[in-house]
């Protein structure tokens, strides 16, 4: 279509969606650019101490020092590894389980009050006891993003095929399909996308369980870095190694929303 | 060769909660004949789709006994074939996937019913959709595509309950006529429960008539219309059309 065969107001109509776009994408970036600069004016003329505030220039060095010797890659590599096998195993675990409970309702009224509880107890909290069960190992951070991850499947994707609609199972059992049946044709398919929603809360949960892991176990991995950094007063380091995780995360989270809209548009 | 293809004897069905017994079904008798069109009114909530489930074998009587083909119903069979409300197509799957589904459930996938489904899928108007996911097709096709996964096991009878009531009143006319042809060319005996009287009245040979629950028959009326091409829309027309209707809707006894 020609522009011109567009009626002005239309034309009108795009220009200020346009617009609109534009200033929101603006005004974003410039407010990052605007916090990195003040936090830098900040530091240079000391109106904070660059000591414990650190400082954007500082940061970078630290960034570069670290991407020379490589240990960057290292240890964003270990998180983002433990993460992601947390993730997986907590919503692979937690969908057999929810299975389990979707099965048999007798089990599944039975289990509600610990799981209730579970869910409600903040799993940090049990960091330690992993820590001595385990020991100080990738397995013990792994196992603390799973337990953090597997309780809020267990739920959410019950609740997924406790929500199936009951006149799809029924014309299941019409057609005269037995238990698993039923399962695999329609309770799981039209559950898909709430586990995939899951797998998004997920990301960020088994990232909490995997820096708490890191801070208790600490070897390696971002949550060393940073518990490390504020034990020597390190903040450069702090800073930096915060900065990476954000982006990580960011990275982590957009990939499985990337995941999820590829999935839907499948379907 | 038998005629009554479906019976029920002094059959009862109550539900059980923990507030009390609720009573829906009270000692009903009925034969249905091989080839016949039979629907089943009643007032709202008057257990006219648990009568159906109860066919269907996926409910047991509480007492009573019901026999498809002269062999009592223990659970669901290929001979039946049910239809509900909504089309119930499953949108990750293929129109041809959803056609189907009940011969994969029942392990009877192979060349020949395959084949078969693809043959109702092209008589039926659907050819061109096969492979079209159910949310491309419109509210018609949709039921139709519903109708085949049902012809799909090969069913005797089929079990109607209410199919059309989600559809809008146009699409609905139209869909109710292809489908009323479609299941008397593949001569199938059906059991169509509907509360609207006069799609009733036009596409039935007999109507049975429940009263409010417990629910049991108020009356049968045999359905003879004068018209010249028997289909649904064209019966519309008949004389007597509107007889059927007043008295039906009189032993309804609504009150609103």
């Amino acid at each position: 279509m020609y522009s011109n065969e567009i009626s002005k107001e239309h034309q009108a109509y795009i220009k200020k969606y346009k617009v609109r776009r534009t200033s929101i994408a603006v005004s974003q970036i410039s407010l990052l650019v605007l916090f990195f600069a003040l936090w830098e004016i900040a530091a240079y003329f000391k109106w904070i101490d660059p000591f414990i505030m650190s400082q954007p220039s500082r940061v970078f060095k630290t960034l570069v020092k670290l991407t020379a010797d490589g240990s960057i890659f290292t240890h964003t590599g270990i998180t983002i590894f433990e993460t992601i096998v947390g993730f997986l195993s907590g919503t692979i675990l937690g969908t057999i389980i929810a299975i389990i409970l979707w099965w048999s309702d007798f089990v599944a009224k039975v289990l509600d009050p610990y799981l209730v509880v579970l869910n409600a107890l903040p799993k940090t909290a049990l960091g330690p006891i992993i820590l001595v069960w385990i020991g100080g190992t990738a397995s013990s951070i792994i196992a603390m993003a799973l337990l953090i991850s597997i309780i809020v499947t267990i739920l959410n994707v019950y609740l997924a095929f406790e929500s199936c609609d009951e006149d799809k199972v029924k014309l299941l059992w019409t057609l005269g399909a037995t238990k698993s049946q039923v399962l695999t044709k329609v309770v799981l398919p039209s559950s898909i996308p709430s586990i995939i929603s899951v797998l998004k809360i997920n990301v960020g949960l088994s990232l909490v369980g995997v820096i708490v892991g890191e801070f208790l176990v600490s070897k390696a991995g971002l949550g060393y870095l940073i518990i490390y950094g504020g034990q020597v007063f390190k903040m450069d380091l702090v800073m930096t190694s915060v900065l990476i995780l954000a982006v990580a995360a960011a990275l982590m989270y957009l990939s499985v929303a990337w995941f999820e809209k590829k999935l839907n548009k499948m379907r | 060769m038998v005629d009554k293809v479906v019976e029920l004897k002094n059959v009862s069905m109550n539900y059980h909660t923990l507030s009390g017994e609720t009573k829906a079904i009270r000692n009903l008798s009925l034969d249905i004949n091989n080839g016949e069109f039979v629907s089943i009114v009643g007032p709202s909530g008057c257990g006219k789709s648990t009568l159906l489930s109860l066919i269907s074998g996926i409910l047991k009587p509480t007492s009573g006994s019901i026999l498809v083909n002269g062999e009592p119903v223990t659970g669901p069979s290929s001979n039946l074939g049910y239809m509900l409300q909504k089309d119930h197509l499953f949108g990750w799957r293929t129109i041809i996937k959803n056609a189907t589904l009940g011969l994969e459930i029942q392990k009877k996938l192979n060349k020949k019913s395959q084949a078969y489904v693809e043959h109702l899928l092209d008589e039926y108007g659907l050819a061109d959709f096969k492979h079209h996911y159910p949310k491309q097709l419109s509210g018609g096709m949709r039921q139709r595509a519903a109708l085949i996964r049902t012809l799909a096991t090969n069913p005797d009878i089929l079990l109607l309950d209410e199919p059309f009531s989600a559809l809008d009143y146009q699409t609905r006319l139209a869909i109710s006529e292809e489908i009323w042809l479609i299941i008397k060319k593949e001569r199938k005996t059906a059991i169509f429960v509907t509360h609207d009287i006069a799609e009733a009245v036009a596409s039935s040979d007999r109507i049975i008539v429940l009263t409010q629950r417990p629910a049991e028959i108020k009356n049968i009326h045999e359905i003879h219309l004068t018209c010249n091409i028997k289909t649904p829309i064209s019966c519309r027309e008949a004389p007597e059309f509107r007889h059927y209707f007043n008295e039906i809707w009189k032993e309804l006894d609504v009150h609103v």
